[in-house]
């Protein structure tokens, strides 16, 4: 569909070092890639800016208790100047280990950037909550609040691209999973089979989706984007004709939270991961099996083989338009269940529109997270994480504007597929149509 | 996409022996050519929209409860509630019987379609060249608000003399929009990141800078009120409308437009290398086109339609104060309109002008019967899908699949 021109840094490298044909082991190709270390040169740089040159000397009180803990963790006081300090400090070393070994021609530790990330997301919360008290783990439970639904459509988003069919109606497939979820629990009385029916919702988007992108051979990007429109037109016609008149169809039963024995009592971490519902615990698994499948199982391996060489995978027999339906009814099931958790975890009701975009953030994250699934899953946390800090500190009364928070992680995508932050391409055969010979 | 929307577009002539009869040939193209299709793809839109209708209408519900006994009541009642939503969107959007005592009472259906049309025609043709290109904005909604933003600020906070005035904030609406959308081009062109991607993030990106300057006094909002809505456009920034209409001169802006959007694909040096690009990239770099240049300049101009449209929002649809949501879904409707108009200039005035009449008619419908406006976004979409998809809707009309033999 575009005409990907590679970054540049690659392709220069690659011309320098010639490949003899008739040798057989590959030469090693060393890269530099400056893009990474300029990006921690200037995160740097915003946060020396904002933290200590704005910095004031009030202090941000953290707690971390819930009454359930085994034990609790007492509050901690930090002054907005010493971690602004400290932190720039620590940021400004590792940036220049960074400098230091990309000058060698040497691979930048990952675990670099997670040191670096933790220090400057300590600062800048430090800064951002001047002279507030807020709650850690509070902070940590909406993140996963609003991150599940991102993962169920990043994991959708990303089974159905690997597949080969580009998926932007992760937004319909959410969408009609949170209304035939709340519709279909009313009517029957149990929030199981809601379940059961956003999945099948999502999983008819999907149908829909296929049959235009793989018989018709249709643009999937039209596609996707028509089915969002219709979606969202077909869920508020029922929800102003129907559900409006009749409320008992659309008040279901919210699932119960289920603290698991002994985790769920691990401060921080036991309210934010084990004291949920069967929905989220089901993401857990997913996440799981379907990173693990994806890269270990057959299916996997010829779930890729679609998405980056469907002619080859006709060749070997697998029948390429049957396994792209089936694969993308499996994404749409997916991000449908994601779906349900609007209506039969968070809300309890559906209402008009009540997805506000996030099916694009899962897109988003699609993109950040590389096509892959654990990656995907870790870029929705990222930006669940944004969205939650936004509603923590707008309600903190904090300094940062809100609306700056809310545009991050569209601003990262930008940055991600631009290749600033480490070029994101999409599977080779992604959004083409594959028409038998 | 390039190849499959210019086979779209001017799909081959069928090669049939030359002694075929004539009219038959003609009536077989009629049957399977693009805009015989066009027409059923609306029709099929429609039905599907009026089982949509039946299906939620409380008499047919109950009626459809003793059918068995009485099967007339509940035809009756399916007759009622599809043809008294459909005619309340035709007296809404063409003609109204009842009400033509006056010239003006007769035409006002016509001009609130025209009123709806103006918006959706130029966003339409900011898609529409895009796909000329083989670009795909989605990006019409972020481009259209920061059109708005722009235009709207001249609009309400700088004096100027009427005329002036109006042309001033357009052009810079149209100017601030140009930019926006052609950093989609110039990424897209220097990185080679996908431009729907680009698009769709930069809506995001656009909504949210206009929601704090909606926030903040010192930008847009109006210093007297606390919500997030912007002070009323002076009196020289404004359209002003037909006495006794809603209509107003962006419909002549939009007409004129599409000339130009004409007179540049069709006629133009530069629009025949828009074309080029857009049929096929690698033969107009081998032909010596500079294909970035071309994909940046595709994306300024979508840009630029998409101010255009935004500048009408907001100096001729809302002119009391605009919300972020003065774009009104019409960047994303804009898709729809170019899809159904092919990209051709009177493709997508037509196109316009169809989804105008579903509009205005659908805000008649919703008064009239109840039946809710989100009926109109249904249709829009269905009919999108059945142009998309040709050979679905022969197969659903029985059509022969022309062009194969």
């Amino acid at each position: 569909m575009s005409s990907e021109a590679p970054s540049t840094d690659t392709s220069k490298a690659a011309e320098g070092t010639h490949q003899p044909d008739t040798e057989v082991h590959l030469e090693r190709v060393v890269v530099r890639k400056w893009r990474p270390a300029i990006a921690l040169a200037a995160l740097t740089v915003v946060a020396f800016v904002l933290t200590v040159g704005f910095g004031t000397d009030e202090s941000t009180t953290f707690s971390f208790a819930k009454g359930s803990d085994f034990f609790s963790i007492p509050a901690v006081a930090l002054g907005v100047r010493v971690i602004g300090i400290v932190s720039t400090l620590v940021m400004a070393a590792i940036t220049g280990i960074a400098v230091w070994r990309t000058l060698a021609r040497k691979r930048v530790w990952g675990w670099l950037y997670v040191v670096f990330g933790a220090f400057f997301a300590v600062d800048f919360l430090t800064w951002a909550g001047s002279g507030s008290q807020f709650s850690f783990t509070d902070l940590m439970i909406s993140t996963v609040a609003l991150s599940v639904p991102l993962i169920f459509g990043a994991l959708g988003g990303v089974i159905s691209e690997r597949a080969g069919i580009v998926n932007i109606a992760i937004e319909a497939q959410l969408l009609s999973g949170a209304f035939s979820g709340a519709l279909v629990a009313s009517i029957t009385g149990n929030t199981y089979v809601g379940l059961l029916a956003a999945m099948v919702a999502g999983m008819l988007v999907s149908f829909v989706l296929a049959a235009f992108a793989i018989k018709y051979l249709v643009e999937q990007v039209i596609v996707g984007v028509v089915l969002n429109v219709l979606v969202v037109g077909l869920t508020g016609f029922f929800y102003s004709s129907v559900l409006s008149s009749s409320p008992e169809l659309n008040n279901p039963d919210r699932l119960p939270a289920i603290a698991l024995p002994l985790l769920s009592k691990i401060p921080v971490i036991g309210p934010t991961l084990f004291n949920q519902t069967i929905i989220v615990y089901a993401m857990y698994v997913a996440v799981v099996v379907i990173t693990w499948a994806m890269f270990n199982s057959t299916w996997g391996l010829r779930l890729r083989s679609l998405g980056e060489h469907p002619l080859a995978a006709d060749t070997v027999g697998i029948k390429v338009g049957r396994w792209r339906f089936w694969n993308v009814s499996l994404a749409g099931a997916i991000a449908g269940l994601g779906g349900a958790y609007f209506t039969l975890d968070q809300t309890g009701q559906f209402t008009k529109e009540m997805t506000g975009g996030l099916g694009y953030i899962a897109l988003a994250a699609v993109i950040f997270g590389k096509w892959h699934p654990l990656k995907a899953t870790f870029a929705a946390l990222l930006f669940g994480f944004a969205r939650a800090l936004q509603q923590t500190l707008s309600a903190a009364g904090s300094q940062v504007p809100s609306e700056v928070l809310l545009m991050l992680p569209y601003v990262i995508t930008i940055l991600a597929v631009t290749g600033f932050i480490g070029l994101s391409r999409a599977p080779a055969a992604s959004g083409k149509p594959y028409a038998k010979q | 996409m390039s190849e499959q929307l210019a086979k779209q577009a001017a799909p081959p002539p069928p090669e049939g022996e030359e002694q075929v009869d004539r009219s038959r040939e003609f009536m077989q193209r009629l049957m399977t050519g693009t805009p015989m299709l066009s027409v059923l793809a609306v029709v099929a839109s429609l039905v599907l929209g009026a089982l949509l209708i039946a299906f939620t209408d409380e008499r047919v519900a109950k009626t459809a409860g003793y059918f068995f006994a009485r099967p007339t009541d509940m035809l009756q009642a399916l007759w009622d509630s599809v043809a008294g939503a459909y005619t309340a969107m035709f007296q809404g959007s063409i003609l109204n019987i009842n009400r033509i005592d006056t010239l003006q009472q007769a035409l006002t259906p016509v001009s609130n379609t025209f009123y709806y049309a103006a918006p959706l025609i130029i966003a339409g043709l900011g898609v529409a060249i895009a796909f000329k290109v083989g670009l795909f904005n989605i990006g019409g909604q972020g481009q259209m608000l920061v059109g708005a933003a722009v235009a709207g600020w001249i609009g309400f906070s700088v004096e100027m003399p009427p005329i002036i005035h109006v042309t001033v904030a357009l052009i810079a609406g149209i100017g601030a929009a140009a930019i926006w959308g052609g950093i989609v081009g110039l990424l897209k062109a220097r990185t080679g990141a996908h431009e729907v991607i680009l698009t769709i993030m930069l809506n995001y990106v656009a909504y949210w800078a206009l929601v704090y300057a909606l926030r903040s006094p010192d930008l847009l909002r109006n210093p007297d009120n606390n919500n997030p809505i912007t002070p009323g456009m002076l009196e020289t920034a404004i359209l002003n409308p037909l006495p006794g209409f809603k209509v107003h001169a962006g419909f002549l802006i939009a007409l004129a437009v599409v000339v130009l959007y004409w007179w540049f694909i069709e006629r133009s040096s530069l629009g025949f290398q828009f074309r080029t690009v857009g049929l096929n990239p690698a033969a107009a770099k081998m032909a010596g086109m500079n294909v970035g240049l071309i994909t940046t300049l595709a994306m300024l101009f979508a840009g630029a339609f998409m101010g255009l449209a935004g500048g009408i929002q907001v100096t001729g649809q809302v002119t009391t104060g605009f919300t972020s949501h003065i774009d009104a879904g019409i960047g994303f409707d804009a898709i729809t309109v170019a899809l159904l108009g092919r990209s051709s200039p009177w493709g997508t005035l037509i196109a316009g002008i169809l989804f105008g009449a579903l509009k205005a008619g659908g805000y008649n419908m919703a008064a009239a019967e109840g039946v809710p406006i989100d009926l109109v976004l249904v249709l829009q979409s269905f009919i999108v899908l059945f142009i998309a998809a040709p050979a679905l809707v022969k197969t659903i009309f029985f059509l022969p699949k022309g062009g194969r033999k």
